[in-house]
C-alpha cells in the first residue's frame, strides 16, 4: 500500500487544500492533452474528482465524513436515462424489459403536476438517510448505515425477510427473486438477499464517485453532484450551503443525504 | 373446589384419522412449495418488489394473532378466576402453542434466505421490532409451556399461587406479543394504511376474536370424534356472548383506524383507494371483512334462539375467522399495493411502479405454505391431545356413550 | 487350535480388509505416482505462495474470510492480504475457453476441497466465482499514490494487460 496517511486535520487545512487543487488543475491539463493518445476509454477518473478524498484502506471509515450528492433536476432531462444505465452497468443488474421482481437500483420518477401539466423528472435512488427506517426494522441488523453516513446492506447476514423493503419511504429496496451468476466481483448479490444502491461504495472508498454521478456528468445533463457534506469547502457542501435544496419526503425526519435542487 | 376430570383424546372415530391424515398431507405440499420458492427464487411467487409480503404472511400473521388470543381461556381462568373456563385451560394452552409454531414455520419457511434461521436467532439489532418478536415468540412457547406444566403436574397443580403467577406472566407476555405483532405494521411511516398506534390494540381486540373461535372449532371437532359432549351450556352462552364482545370490540379498532384516517387530508387518498377504489381490497374489505366477517356473524349470535346455540357459535366462528383472513389480505397487501408518495400532491410515474398500484395475483405455492401452517397448527393439536390428557371431561356424552368410559381415562386432578 | 478354528471367520475378514487396504493403496500409487488418488488436489495458485501458510490458511480460511468480510463491509477496511477477490484472483482456474471457470465447474479452487469434504460454499450465491473482465469504466479507480502520475501508470497497466 503506498497510500499516504493524511491526517484529518490536512482534509481541512487550507494551504495543503490549495496545493492539492493547483496540482488537480495542472494534471487536469496535462490530461486534457494526454487523452488522445491513451487507450480509448479510459477513465481518468482520478484526475477529474474534485470532491473525493482517498482514504487509507486500512483504516476505518470515520463519522467526519458525510457523504451525500445534489441533484439539479432542472438539469435532468426527462428522456436521458445516463444514470441508470451506468449504475446497471456497474454494479451488474439488467435494465432490459424490467418485470416487476427485477432488481432496480436507480430510476428515473417522472413527476407531473396535476393541476397544470408542468412537470419534471429526477433520479430516485437509495436516499442513505441519517436516521434510516430499514436500518431500525432489520432483525438482525444486516440493513445498517456506515459511520460515513453510506447505507448498506450487509448481504452475509441478510436473511431475505424484506422488512426494510416494507418500512423504506423511498420504496429504494429490491429483493433478488431468482438464482444470479456472473456477478460483478465488486458488487455481490445474490437470490434471497435485499438490495440496494450501494453509492458505489467501492469507487467511493477508492477515492471516485458514484457511476451515476460519472456518467450523468460525462453524458448526462450534469445534474448529480458527489461529495462529502461535512466538508465546508467541498463544492456539494457550499451549493447546499448557498441555494434552495429540498429533500424527499423531509417531512418524515429521516434526514436523507441526497439533496434535490429545483423539484 | 371441584375436581375437574381431565382426559386425552382417545375415543375417536375414523374421521378423527382422516383429518389428521388430510393435515398430514397439505403439510407436505406445503414443505414441497416451500422447497420450489426456495431453490427458483421468489420470482415464481406472486411477490415483486412492491408487494413484499404476500399470502404466505397473510397467513403467518393471521396464526400468530390467534396463537396469543387462543390463550386467553387459560390465561383468563388463572388471573382473574373464572371457573367456567378451567376445565379449557389446558386445551387452551396446547391451542395456544400450537397456532404460534404454525404461523412461526410458515414465516420461516418464506425467508429469502431460510438457511439463515441460525443467523436469525443469534444476530440481533434490538431497535427492530422483528427481534423483539423472535423473543416473545419463544418466550411465549417457553411460557406456556411452564404454565402448562403447573396446571397438570401433580404437585404442580396444587400450588394455586403458583397458577395465578404463571397465567398472570402469560397473561401479560400475551399482551406484549400481540401489541409487537401489530407493531410490525404501526411502526411502519412510510406506508400510510398501516401505519399508526391503532395497530396494536386493534391486533389485541382481533387476537380475542379469532383465538376464540379457533378455541370453539377444535373443541367441537374433537366433540364430533369423540362422540361426546365437551362444553356445558353454561359455557356455550358464555363463548356466545364473548364471540359477540370481541367482534364489536375489534369493530370499534377497525373503525376508529379507518375514520381517523380519513379525517387526515394526508391518508384520505389512501382510505379512498382501501374503502372505494381498491377493486379487490374493497371487496375483501367490505364483503370479507366488515360484512361477512363481522356484522353477519354478530347478527346470528344476537338473533339465534337458545337451541340453535351450539350450531351458531360454530358459524360465527367459521365467518370471523374469514373475516380475519380478509382482514390481514386487506392490511398486509393492500396496504403495500397503495403506491408511496415521494412527491405528494404530484402524479408519480416510473419503470419502478411508482404512483401505480402494485399488482399482485397469489400462486399456488403461497397458498399451500399458508394451508400448511394451519395444518401444523391443526396435526400438532390433534397428536397432543391424544399423547396427554389437555381435554375436560364432558359433563355428558352423547346417546350410546357413558361419561364414566371418558373419566376412566382420564387423570382427575384439583381444581386448582 | 480350538480358539483359531472358532475365530477362523473373523481372522479371515481381517485379512482380507487388510490386503483390500494394501491393493486399494498400491493400485493409488500405480495410478497417480506421487499422490494417492483419495485425497483432493487443489490447482497451485499464482505466485509462490499464498498470503499464509498452506496448513493455516485450510484450517482458518474462513475465519480469515469472516474476519475480513465485516471489516470490509461495516468498516471499509479494503487490505489485500485476506481480500476475497485476491483469493479468487490468485486462485483461479482456466477453463477450456481461456477464461476462468466458475463455481459451477468441478475443476473451480474451492470446489476441489469442498466437493471432496462436503461442505456446502455459500459465498458464491453472492460474490462472483472467478475475476472480473477488465472494464475500463467498471472498475474502481486504485487509490490516491503519494505520486498521482505513479498511480496513473499503475492503473493503465493494470487495465491493459490483463
Amino acid at each position: 500500500m503506498t497510500a499516504e496517511t493524511k491526517a484529518p486535520e490536512d482534509f481541512l487545512h487550507p494551504t495543503r487544500e490549495d496545493a492539492v487543487a493547483s496540482r488537480r488543475v495542472f494534471l487536469k491539463g496535462a490530461a486534457a492533452a494526454a487523452v488522445t493518445v491513451l487507450a480509448p476509454g479510459v477513465t481518468l477518473t482520478m484526475l477529474g474528482a474534485e470532491e473525493a478524498v482517498a482514504r487509507p484502506l486500512d483504516q476505518a471509515v470515520t463519522g467526519k465524513t458525510r457523504w451525500g450528492m445534489l441533484i439539479d433536476v432542472a438539469k435532468c432531462s426527462d428522456g436521458c436515462t445516463a444514470c441508470v444505465t451506468a449504475c446497471s452497468k456497474e454494479n451488474g443488474w439488467s435494465t432490459a424489459s424490467l418485470t416487476p421482481t427485477d432488481a432496480q437500483w436507480i430510476r428515473k420518477v417522472s413527476v407531473k403536476n396535476p393541476k397544470d401539466g408542468s412537470g419534471f423528472a429526477a433520479p430516485v435512488m437509495c436516499q442513505h438517510c441519517a436516521h434510516p427506517p430499514c436500518v431500525d426494522v432489520c432483525p438482525t441488523g444486516a440493513s445498517f448505515k456506515r459511520a460515513d453516513g453510506i447505507v448498506l446492506v450487509d448481504k452475509h447476514i441478510c436473511i431475505g425477510c424484506r422488512y426494510c423493503m416494507m418500512a423504506c419511504p423511498y420504496g429504494a429496496r429490491s429483493f433478488v427473486h431468482e438464482p444470479l451468476i456472473d456477478q460483478k466481483d465488486f458488487a455481490p448479490r445474490g437470490k434471497g438477499t435485499v438490495e440496494s444502491c450501494t453509492m458505489c461504495v467501492h469507487r467511493v472508498d477508492a477515492g471516485g464517485k458514484p457511476a451515476c454521478a460519472e456518467a450523468c456528468a460525462d453524458s448526462g445533463g450534469g445534474a448529480m453532484l458527489f461529495g462529502d457534506l461535512n466538508d465546508p469547502a467541498s463544492e456539494i457542501a457550499k451549493r447546499v450551503a448557498t441555494y434552495r435544496t429540498t429533500r424527499l419526503r423531509a417531512d418524515l425526519g429521516c434526514e436523507p443525504g441526497i439533496y434535490y435542487r429545483n423539484i | 373446589m371441584a375436581k375437574i376430570a381431565f382426559q386425552k383424546l382417545e375415543d375417536h372415530s375414523p374421521f378423527f384419522w382422516g383429518l389428521l391424515g388430510l393435515h398430514a398431507a397439505v403439510i407436505a405440499l406445503a414443505l414441497g412449495a416451500a422447497y420450489y420458492m426456495e431453490h427458483h427464487g421468489h420470482v415464481v411467487t406472486g411477490m415483486n418488489n412492491r408487494i413484499v409480503w404476500g399470502l404466505p404472511h397473510v397467513f403467518a400473521v393471521f396464526l400468530i394473532v390467534s396463537a396469543s388470543g387462543a390463550l386467553n381461556l387459560a390465561s383468563v381462568s388463572s388471573v382473574f378466576n373464572k371457573l367456567t373456563y378451567k376445565p379449557y385451560a389446558r386445551l387452551s394452552g396446547i391451542l395456544a402453542i400450537a397456532l404460534l409454531v404454525g404461523g412461526l414455520a410458515v414465516l420461516v419457511l418464506d425467508l429469502g434466505r431460510p438457511d439463515r434461521l441460525i443467523v436469525a436467532m443469534t444476530t440481533y439489532n434490538f431497535k427492530s421490532i422483528f427481534a423483539w418478536n423472535i423473543y416473545l415468540y419463544t418466550g411465549f412457547i417457553a411460557i406456556v409451556a411452564a404454565y402448562l406444566f403447573a396446571m397438570m403436574d401433580r404437585r404442580a397443580s396444587q400450588n394455586a399461587s403458583l397458577i395465578k403467577g404463571m397465567g398472570w406472566l402469560a397473561f401479560v407476555w400475551r399482551l406484549v406479543l400481540t401489541t409487537g405483532t401489530g407493531s410490525i405494521f404501526g411502526f411502519l411511516v412510510a406506508r400510510d394504511t398501516m401505519s399508526g398506534a391503532v395497530m396494536a390494540p386493534l391486533f389485541i381486540a382481533a387476537s380475542f376474536l379469532w383465538g376464540l373461535a379457533f378455541t370453539v372449532l377444535v373443541l367441537v371437532t374433537v366433540c364430533r370424534a369423540m362422540r361426546q359432549q365437551l362444553m356445558t351450556e353454561e359455557m356455550v352462552a358464555t363463548v356466545k356472548n364473548l364471540l359477540f364482545i370481541f367482534a364489536l370490540a375489534t369493530l370499534y379498532f377497525t373503525v376508529i383506524q379507518h375514520i381517523t384516517k380519513i379525517y387526515w387530508a394526508e391518508h384520505r387518498d389512501a382510505e379512498r383507494f382501501m374503502l372505494l377504489e381498491g377493486g379487490i381490497y374493497t371487496t375483501l374489505f367490505w364483503l370479507g371483512q366488515i360484512l361477512i366477517g363481522t356484522l353477519l356473524p354478530m347478527a346470528l349470535l344476537t338473533f339465534a334462539g337458545e337451541k340453535d346455540s351450539r350450531n351458531v357459535i360454530v358459524v360465527a366462528s367459521v365467518l370471523f375467522l374469514i373475516g380475519g383472513l380478509a382482514f390481514m389480505y386487506v392490511t398486509i397487501i393492500g396496504g403495500q399495493a397503495y403506491p408511496m408518495r415521494l412527491f405528494p400532491g404530484m402524479i408519480e410515474s416510473s419503470s419502478f411502479l411508482d404512483g401505480q398500484v402494485a399488482p399482485y395475483t397469489p400462486t399456488l405455492p403461497e397458498l399451500l405454505l399458508g394451508l400448511g401452517g394451519i395444518s401444523i397448527a391443526m396435526l400438532a393439536t390433534g397428536i397432543a391431545l391424544k399423547l396427554m390428557p389437555f381435554l375436560p371431561v364432558g359433563p355428558r356424552a352423547v346417546a350410546g356413550q357413558t361419561s364414566a368410559h371418558g373419566a376412566a381415562h382420564g387423570a382427575a386432578v384439583p381444581a386448582e | 487350535m480350538m480358539a483359531t478354528r472358532r475365530y477362523l471367520p473373523l481372522l479371515a475378514g481381517l485379512a482380507v480388509a487388510l490386503l483390500a487396504l494394501v491393493a486399494g493403496g498400491g493400485a493409488g500409487k500405480a495410478g497417480e505416482g506421487v499422490r494417492s488418488t483419495i485425497a483432493p488436489v487443489p490447482a497451485k495458485g499464482r505466485g509462490d505462495k499464498c498470503v499464509a501458510d498452506t496448513s493455516f490458511m485450510r484450517r482458518y480460511h474462513m475465519s480469515v474470510l469472516s474476519h475480513q468480510r465485516d471489516d470490509t463491509v461495516h468498516d471499509g477496511i479494503r487490505t489485500k492480504q485476506f481480500s476475497l477477490k485476491e483469493c479468487i484472483d490468485c486462485h483461479q482456474v482456466k477453463g477450456a475457453d481461456g477464461r476462468a471457470v466458475t463455481v459451477e465447474d468441478p475443476k473451480h479452487f474451492c470446489r476441489t476441497c469442498h466437493d471432496y469434504a462436503a461442505v456446502s460454499v455459500d459465498c458464491f450465491e453472492c460474490h462472483a466465482s472467478r475475476p472480473g473482465e477488465p472494464t475500463k469504466t467498471g472498475r474502481a479507480p486504485p487509490a490516491r499514490g503519494s505520486s498521482e502520475a505513479a498511480a496513473l501508470a499503475h492503473y493503465l497497466s493494470r487495465s491493459q494487460s490483463r
